[in-house]
């Protein structure tokens, strides 16, 4: 590590080194090092790279120093997450900008000879798609109908470096905030920008700051929410995990605007990798003195504390967050006075997401103007979206604010996956509500989601198709609403409790008239009267999907019939007689002994012991065991 | 006579998270890092160090999902029923698992203390939907049938113990 710095220009001298150095590395190979490819294996591949390179007496270089190392030097890189998770492990050829997709530990020895040394494209390890070979990651399909803002270094620089973060221009906007510009300045560029909370909530984030601002208090915080507890989405792991230094840039900004001088950075325990990242960050910022007491010889201070949930989602609410961090149960608590005033350890906190932080470095670094000019007017910026569940290109994505469903699940996400038709895409997570063929063309942003009723949340897209049951979903949000809810108030703790059992009834086969006005007007009781935006929105799937899909609940409850056939419970599972060759496979496999039979005659399945798993109908090599 | 429970390892998670009540959610976790389970000795003695009452305590450790006050198998195996690994089949294989194994939602644990089964609302990794972790290493796109044989080899592992 080196020095700290001590003043403004000692950084930028620093600064114009490191940019050499990383300008000289013009090849590099870039191994995705996000949660996904990692759980695929790519921190093998990343080691095998490394090894079989000093074995072959290449140049390789994994540190960025102040000096280069010769014009032979090949960079080797382990980067955060380069979205497209489908096809991992990701890995990135520099100068080309070649993507190889899938790559396994032994295609590293052809990569090394073919090109590295070679310079030669492999056209194995390339994406295709429809007989299409793309060569270059930026003309692949779904990278080239993105606009990376938030996530331009994302899959480009080393996310465990600082050095790197510093060369491409990495806290000149701090240095601008801290040098250049008053604290009003600051806050004035941050409303200019009309930037909204990325949280879900869309709150205008230069307001918030001001109210910080003008709050009386000896101390004030800076909080970042990184619970993303939203089943079905991981931007802000992705940030976190894969640009960590241009967050807690944003954080420090924050700090200095609103006059704080500690943060605190509020991560879910089920990301240890971003948690690990986030500390190198952190501890890697105070070496060099760029968090501390005297930040640059500014003489501001501000330092940065990770506090590490434990598995609440109730936590990602404001006042349920900073209660976790003070070492109390998650409860929220009825607001007013805000947070702004009475947040953490009852001072005035900035709560903004780990997006919203992110967005706030180019702000400040390219200006309002800049970022007013993507996006919608009353919604500027892009938006991070997690596109999952049964759509072709799984992954992270990121584009302008007003962007249609249509474009974002058709071009980029490449359509259904299998021979499913386009049903109802999730957004919003449990809070959120489902939107369907109708609203395809509708541009999201946070407006025009509210007004449909639905919101953007934090940015998980749930793609469905004919197969999935749409009461299914809304008794599995129910669920988990309700498997999460603190219990403090009684509309969220008993409410969202009866409304499961009504929805468990009915995908049970039980359902009686009248159920669905009750989960209506259940659902109206809990949103007018829970005492946090948990329990307020925790009706809406229910409502969203009774609305689109009056129709399925009312063959689940009259005709006990499950249209899209994924209810287990009303499933009829059989074997037909007449192409069953009675070898017994499936009784063999049957985890309940429920099929029976004498060998080279037709077996025979107990309905009353069978628990629907399916496994007789994946191991039947006859196709004899079918659904009714 | 059963033997005396050691402190040194709580006295450690004080020492690392700082001795304040603040640091309580830190300190549970340090300690269940070591043990995989809050032992029922650590919460008078903590009672007593951070000065605050073992019902608040309790409460804390209680309210977080994350926290255990039961012994754990050797294996902790978590399903993730994520939105995602949800409407990619979840369920099927975590019933087939808790089938073969014995296993309900109440009792999670196996009588050979060998394997404890879990689910979680969302590991993040909703790209290779859906996922089970083994100690915290993450199995891609699981079915049934795969399911089942990482945890058969993890049993014919430990008879060849």
């Amino acid at each position: 590590m080196s020095e700290k710095f001590q003043t403004r220009a000692s950084l930028d001298e620093a600064r114009a080194l490191w940019k050499n150095a990383y300008d000289n590395q013009t090849r590099k190979i870039i191994v995705c090092g996000g949660t996904g490819c990692v759980a695929g294996g790519s921190l093998n591949i990343y080691d095998t790279l490394k090894k079989l390179m000093e074995k072959n007496g290449i140049n390789v270089t994994v540190t960025l120093e102040h000096e280069p190392h010769g014009e032979d030097e090949v960079g080797l890189k382990k980067s955060g997450c380069h979205g497209f998770c489908e096809m991992g492990p990701l890995v990135r050829i520099e100068p080309q900008g070649w993507l190889y997709t899938k790559v396994k530990v032994d295609d590293c020895k052809e990569i090394l000879e073919k090109t590295v040394v070679e310079g030669e494209y492999i056209d194995r390890l390339g994406y295709s798609s429809n007989g299409v070979l793309y060569k270059k990651q930026e003309e692949i399909p779904f990278y080239r109908q993105q606009n990376r803002v938030v996530l331009e270094h994302c899959g480009r620089i080393d996310a465990d470096s600082i050095e790197e973060y510093i060369a491409i221009g990495g806290y000149e906007s701090l240095e601008k905030a801290l040098f250049d510009m008053k604290e009003e300045e600051i806050i004035e560029e941050i409303k200019k920008s009309i930037l909204r909370g990325r949280g879900g909530g869309g709150f205008p984030t230069g307001k918030k700051w001001e109210q910080v601002r003008r709050a009386k208090g000896d101390q004030k915080y800076v909080v970042c929410n990184g619970d993303e507890g939203d089943p079905g989405a991981f931007m802000d792991r992705s940030i976190m995990e894969g640009d960590p230094h241009r967050m807690l840039e944003g954080m420090i900004i924050a700090g200095i605007a609103v006059g704080a001088t500690e943060g605190y950075i509020y991560v879910r325990a089920e990301y240890p990798l971003a948690v690990k990242r986030l500390q190198k960050a952190i501890s890697e910022a105070e070496s060099v003195g760029i968090l501390g007491d005297d930040i640059l010889g500014s003489g501001k201070a501000f330092r940065i504390h990770i506090a590490k949930g434990a598995g609440a989602f109730v936590c990602g609410e404001g006042s349920a967050l900073t209660a976790s961090i003070e070492g109390k149960r998650g409860f929220p608590r009825v607001k007013p006075p805000r947070t702004t005033e009475h947040g953490l350890f009852d001072s005035p906190t900035v709560l903004n997401n780990v997006e919203t932080f992110a967005t706030v470095s180019q702000i400040i670094g390219k200006g309002a103007d800049w970022y007013l000019s993507i996006g919608t007017a009353n919604s500027p910026g892009t938006k991070a979206f997690a596109l999952t569940g049964n759509i072709t290109n799984t992954g992270l994505i990121e584009v302008p604010m007003g962007t249609t469903l249509r474009k974002i699940i058709f071009d980029i996400g490449g359509g259904m996956r299998g021979d499913g038709e386009f049903k109802a895409v999730q957004i919003g997570g449990p809070s959120g509500a489902c939107l369907t063929k109708e609203h395809l063309d509708l541009p999201l942003d946070f407006d025009n989601l509210k007004g449909i009723g639905a919101m953007i949340g934090s940015g998980g897209l749930v793609v469905m198709d004919s197969h999935t049951c749409m009461v299914e979903v809304a008794r599995f949000f129910m669920h988990f609403t309700q498997n999460e809810s603190c219990g403090k108030c009684v509309p969220c703790r008993e409410g969202t409790k009866r409304m499961l059992e009504i929805l468990e009834r009915i995908v049970a086969g039980n359902g009686q008239e009248g159920d669905i006005e009750l989960l209506e007007e259940l659902a109206d009781t809990i949103s007018h009267t829970a005492l946090c935006g948990l329990g307020k929105s925790a009706p809406n799937p229910v409502v969203s999907t009774i609305k689109n899909f009056r129709s399925e609940y009312e063959s689940h409850i009259r005709d006990k019939r499950c249209p899209a056939g994924q209810c287990q419970k009303l499933k009829r599972i059989y074997i037909d007689p007449l192409t069953c060759k009675g070898c017994s496979a499936c009784s063999r496999k049957c985890p309940v002994n429920a099929i029976s039979g004498k060998i080279k005659e037709p077996f025979h399945i107990d309905l009353e012991k069978c628990i629907r798993c399916g496994s007789c109908i994946s191991t039947c090599k006859f196709g004899a065991v079918k659904e009714a | 006579m059963p033997e005396p429970f050691d402190y040194s390892v709580v006295d450690a998670a004080l020492e690392k998270c700082g001795c304040k009540q603040s640091a309580i959610i830190a300190i549970l976790q340090t300690i269940q890092e070591h043990y995989h389970y809050l032992p029922q000795e650590a919460f008078p003695y903590l009672s007593q160090k951070l000065e605050m009452s073992e019902a608040r305590i309790f409460s804390v450790a209680t309210f977080y999902e994350n926290f255990s006050l039961e012994k754990k198998g050797k294996y902790v195996i978590k399903f993730c029923d994520g939105t995602a690994c949800h409407v990619r089949g979840s369920i099927p294989i975590l019933e087939r698992v808790r089938s073969e194994l014995g296993v309900t939602d109440n009792k999670k644990t196996t009588d050979d203390q060998l394997f404890t089964i879990e689910t979680v609302s969302c590991l993040g990794a909703c790209g290779l939907a859906p996922v089970m972790t083994v100690n915290d290493v993450v199995h891609p796109a699981m079915t049934p049938d795969k399911a089942m044989e990482v945890i058969y080899s993890l049993k014919v592992k430990e008879e060849s113990k």
